[in-house]
């Protein structure tokens, strides 16, 4: 038989495209609910005030007006805090400071976005007329934003539960061996560097519709939410006290999310807890600029780090120490973010034998940060491969060199890191070899020549990176701080005439499962793509599920439908071996058919369907009739893509302006389904790695007002920012998942911004600059320049 | 955004009755007025769309100068005929306005009524030395601009036009702010009519005239002559993209492009 055109490894044009591109997508500000209410939230201007009164008479009695709530009247609905979803303990065992997260602020602000109130009204221009005559007293009260002042003697305090602003502070490695190795260095390489803020900005903002029926009991919250289930779990048990069996949520199509939409936040639970109050549908939509200053951010590490070498360039130790900002609250995955998702993966792909990291969480008067695209793997691959380069420009040793006498070789797999992970497979001179050769690393010094010769200053930078997908196994992440488990659940629903419909628990939000997944169940099924449809985002129609983020959704969610496909299979083949009359064992399944071994006689997928709910021919003193399968699939561990990207930059000198030139991303995401969208979600993700290297940036000023508040001020990469960028994958199959898949959603923002910056201070690097911070704005480029021609010339 | 009458007027008698209402707001493309609506950083009584008076558009060259009607667009603009044949600079400043949908909507009187620090716009009508022309009178580019967001506009007079001079050379160069575009440094540079004129955008609290750059290139019309003349800091503002020296040093930067430009 021909291979499939429609099967695994087929570049299938995406089934959801068609809805998309026509403007037929439903999202949740498209749905309208009859009797639909709208609530505006009022927000705290402040970044730390004391809330003294709130008056809400004048707004009650404003046309349109239904229901104003304030925290006061949440807290007398005994409605609990937003829960953090891991705890993570300190160096002496304690767990951390855990302070408390109201929807609605009670008492005190602690960042500016803050939600105070909430007006309802029977339309949003009405809400938003009516929040103007609500009435605040604040007292302004100092204010921290940076780690490095959270950290200092007499800062302001965000917690009085949280002395020094210190969520925890917590650590990972053999601290003792990395000493003795760094007493036997021959040299030491170090680095001080700053893992950028960055506001995640999806291109749907988020929102959420709260639907009570008296009839029933029964709550909806329609939410723009990566894992519907999650917050079912963590609003209806923490928060409201809603059995499960009484609040839907539902997350129709969702317009990116990027980590930001996998939280519970405030706003699900006001609208869902105001629809029970107002007894009518309550919508909420953020604004764009709601959304910079509402959305969980990204990243904001301050990270101190020293590698130990010997003679030859070989890695003998590595010590790290990480300040991380945790925002005004924790949010729901925050504490696991510069932890487990981070210090893990500092490894990376060598074979230090001793690291020891340390990190302390600091609260700040900012939005809250949590996991963005990476989460964690991308600070720790920044860092871990911008101090290689460093090393290796001390010692002389080429960039690419250094990097392959340090690599865990083909051979060593499984190879277990020092600090907890044990990776799987992989291949790390093969994914930098057809790097090297993709870039032409070879031709580069001609091409600078060239540039030179057109003012420009061209470098070249290379990383070699490694990263931890679909978080794994629930006992062990149990273990390590996390309040929930990390399996996914799929159910395959074959139809009487043999046509499929897939429930997941994972979640698309652009990625494209519709078709993915439809592949792999159109190959293991055996049956044409068109008669699978995929179904997600639903909890009245979804046993379970996780949600998606981390890269998971192919490596567990497309697991757990393979592991629902195998029990299809063996109850077909029961069927198959009574309506064939022949045993069990001896029937075969392939392309579709249940087959006699070494015979003719053969029953299709469809019959047996048939057969299985039409059941006059059917075992049915053994057999229920019916073909519907659930499965949960637990990993056994992370999948751990890894690849090689290079970067190339030219710099404008007179204005500091940096072009990135050429980009090529190698990578290891284990097996391809579909090639088109692996490399659809590689582009996306280097482009958001550019976008942190070179321009994105969230900026406070000293008060906690937010500059960088708006488009105008935040800059998001465009497509005039990227070159086209040159995509290529090279496979090892993850050994402990039935797809041998990895995940490949994060490798672009992982990989890209190590490689930048390397790029931009190699091209700089005849000015003596060794280090640049993201986002390397022209600004800064110039200024770099300009200090060290002073110095220079002094 | 709050309340507010709407009207629009099909000729300009109509608009100009319309604007003597206090706290009424012209617009024209809406570009900036629909953003402040929404903010709600404006309330006006009634806002008048002057897009129903065909006479405020379009592209004419006469007596030796091109006219553009105050509603003419960025877009309409930078694709003309006659703006590319006589002022290619001036077709090019319209084309590194904003993205396609703000060159789309926005017009150049909208643009010159609000006068934004950073908007592209003044400085070509500034360094070419253009003339502002209203429902009641015309002004001279050198005594139009007021500083921040200020203008000699009164309070409801209505841009009808705006004229330029033909000059012999022009260019405009732009550092855009890597987030908005809009100018942290514009240069527009002309040698025409008027002798040689440089106007800069983006770095001050309004578009400002730079008269060493013009002395020296006066006598010598090359990149090189303006080497040693630098605008002082004290004179540029500083936000979180471009501290007051980037931007003074930008303006040398961008001056020369422009020049080379020019030819
Ligand atoms: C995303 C974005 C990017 C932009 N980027 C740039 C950029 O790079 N460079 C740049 O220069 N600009 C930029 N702009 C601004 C753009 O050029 C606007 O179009 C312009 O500033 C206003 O023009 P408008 O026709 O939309 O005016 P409107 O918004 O309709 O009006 C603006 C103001 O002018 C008044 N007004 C309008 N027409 C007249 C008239 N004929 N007589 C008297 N008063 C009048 C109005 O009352 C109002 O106060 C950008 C705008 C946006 C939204």
């Amino acid at each position: 038989m021909a291979p499939r055109d429609d099967g695994i490894g087929a570049a299938v044009r995406r089934k959801e495209d068609f809805r998309f591109l026509t403007g037929r997508g439903l999202y949740v500000d498209d749905i309208v609910r009859p009797g639909q209410l709208y609530a505006y939230i009022l927000r705290s201007p402040h970044a730390h005030a004391e809330i003294r009164a709130i008056d809400t008479a004048k707004a009650m009695r404003a046309k349109g007006v239904v229901a104003v709530f304030t925290g006061a009247d949440m807290a007398k609905d005994n409605v609990g805090s937003l829960p953090c979803g891991w705890q993570v303990k300190n160096k002496d065992g304690s767990p951390m400071n855990e302070p408390p997260h109201p929807p609605l602020a009670v008492d005190r602000v602690r960042h500016v976005g803050d939600p105070v109130a909430v007006v309802i009204a029977d339309s949003r221009e009405a809400a938003k007329d009516a929040a103007e005559l609500v009435e605040i007293d604040y007292r302004p009260l100092p204010a921290v934003v940076s780690v490095a002042e959270a950290i200092k003697p007499g800062a302001p305090q965000v917690w009085d539960i949280a002395p020094g602003n210190t969520c925890y502070d917590w650590e990972i490695g053999d601290k003792a061996a990395v000493d003795a190795a760094f007493s036997r260095a021959h040299h030491v390489a170090r680095i001080e560097l700053v893992n950028n803020r960055l506001v995640p900005n999806a291109m749907e903002p988020r929102a959420a519709i709260g639907d009570f029926d008296p009839a029933s009991g029964e709550y909806t919250l329609y939410t723009t939410s990566q894992n519907p289930h999650v917050i079912r779990l963590l609003m209806g048990a923490f928060v409201l006290h809603i059995p499960e069996s009484k609040l839907r949520v539902y997350a129709p199509d969702v317009g990116g999310g990027f980590g930001s939409k996998i939280f519970h936040y405030a706003e699900e639970a006001i609208v869902t807890w105001a629809a029970g109050k107002v007894k009518r549908p309550v919508k909420w939509t953020a604004e764009r600029s709601e959304s910079f200053m509402t959305d969980a951010h990204g990243r904001d590490h301050v990270t101190r780090a020293e590698l130990a070498l010997d003679r030859d360039g070989k890695f003998l130790g590595l010590r790290v120490s990480t300040l991380a900002n945790m925002g005004a609250y924790l949010s729901t995955f925050a504490p696991c973010v510069p932890t487990y998702l981070y210090a893990t993966l500092l490894a990376g792909v060598y074979t230090t034998p001793a690291i020891y990291a340390e990190v302390r969480a600091v609260f700040t008067n900012t939005v809250p940060v949590d996991a963005y695209r990476g989460a964690g793997r991308p600070e720790a691959t920044y860092l871990l491969e911008r101090l290689v380069d460093v090393a290796a420009r001390e010692m002389n040793i080429d960039p690419v060199e250094i990097r392959r006498r340090n690599f865990i070789a083909p051979d060593a797999f499984p190879y277990q890191t020092p600090v907890a992970l044990q990776y799987d497979s992989g291949n790390y001179h093969a994914t930098l070899d057809q790097a090297l050769k993709a870039a032409d690393w070879a031709g580069f010094p001609k091409r600078r020549e060239e540039a030179r010769k057109r003012g420009k200053l061209r470098g070249i930078g290379i990383s070699t990176y490694i990263e931890a997908c679909g978080i794994a196994p629930s006992n062990v992440v149990g273990a390590l701080g996390a309040r929930a488990g990390l399996y996914e659940a799929a159910e395959v629903r074959v139809h009487p005439t043999g046509t499929v419909t897939v429930f997941t628990g994972c979640h698309s939000h652009g990625q494209g499962h519709e078709t993915t997944y439809a592949q792999l169940v159109a190959e293991g099924l055996g049956i044409p793509i068109e008669n699978v449809e995929i179904v997600h985002g639903d909890t009245a129609k979804i046993p379970f599920g996780m949600g998606t983020y981390g890269s998971r959704s192919l490596a567990v969610g497309g697991s757990a439908i393979v592991r629902a496909m195998d029990k299809i299979i063996r109850k077909g083949k029961k069927i198959a071996s009574h309506l064939l009359e022949a045993a069990e064992a001896d029937i075969e399944f392939k392309d579709g058919k249940f087959t006699v071994a070494g015979t003719d006689r053969s029953k299709t997928f469809a019959e047996v369907a048939l057969a299985a709910y039409v059941p006059h021919n059917y075992p049915l003193d053994e057999l229920e009739p019916g073909l519907d399968e659930t499965a949960f699939y637990d990993p056994k561990n992370f999948t751990f893509p890894a690849g090689c990207h290079i970067c190339e930059v030219e710099i404008d000198p007179d204005t500091g302006v940096t072009q990135v030139v050429n980009f090529t991303a190698v990578d290891d995401v284990g097996r391809v389904i579909n090639p088109m969208i692996v490399e659809g979600q590689v582009q996306g993700g280097v482009a958001q790695g550019i976008g942190q290297a070179l321009l994105e940036n969230c900026v406070y000023d000293e008060n906690g007002q937010l500059l960088t508040g708006s488009m105008m001020d935040y800059t998001m990469p465009r497509a005039d920012n990227l070159p086209s960028i040159a995509v290529s994958t090279h496979t090892t199959l993850c050994t402990h998942n039935p797809l041998g898949v990895k995940g490949c959603g994060e490798v672009g923002a992982i990989g890209a911004p190590p490689a930048v910056i390397n790029a931009i201070v190699d091209a700089l690097s005849s000015y003596g600059i060794t280090h640049i911070d993201m986002p390397a704005t022209p600004q800064r480029v110039w200024k770099a320049i300009q200090d060290a021609r002073m110095k220079q010339a002094a | 955004m709050y309340d507010f009458a709407y009207h629009r007027p099909t000729n300009l008698a109509d608009a100009a009755r319309l604007a003597k209402e206090a706290e009424a707001k012209l617009m024209a493309g809406g570009m900036t007025l629909i953003p402040t609506l929404k903010q709600r950083l404006a309330k006006p009584s009634a806002v008048i769309d002057l897009g129903a008076i065909s006479d405020l558009v379009g592209i004419r060259v006469e007596g030796g100068r091109l006219t553009i009607g105050a509603l003419t667009t960025h877009a309409d603009v930078a694709r003309s005929a006659e703006v590319r044949r006589t002022i290619p600079g001036l077709a090019d400043l319209a084309n590194g306005i904003g993205d396609p949908q703000v060159r789309n909507r926005g017009t150049i009187g909208g643009s010159l009524a609000n006068n934004d620090p950073a908007a592209d716009y003044p400085a070509a009508v500034l360094g070419l030395g253009a003339t502002i022309q209203t429902n009641e009178r015309s002004i001279a580019a050198d005594d139009y601009f007021k500083g921040l967001f200020e203008t000699a506009l009164k309070e409801g007079e209505i841009i009808t036009a705006v004229h330029f001079p033909i000059p012999e050379k022009a260019a405009y160069a732009k550092f855009p702010n890597p987030a908005s575009r809009y100018a942290i440094i514009g240069v527009f540079i002309a040698k025409g009519p008027q002798g040689v004129r440089v106007a800069v955008t983006g770095a001050g609290n309004g578009v400002f005239r730079v008269k060493a750059m013009e002395d020296a290139l006066a006598k010598n019309w090359s990149a090189d002559a303006i080497n040693d003349i630098t605008v002082p800091a004290s004179e540029c503002n500083s936000d979180i993209h471009a501290s007051s020296e980037y931007r003074a040093h930008l303006i040398g930067v961008m001056a020369k492009r422009a020049i080379q430009a020019a030819g």
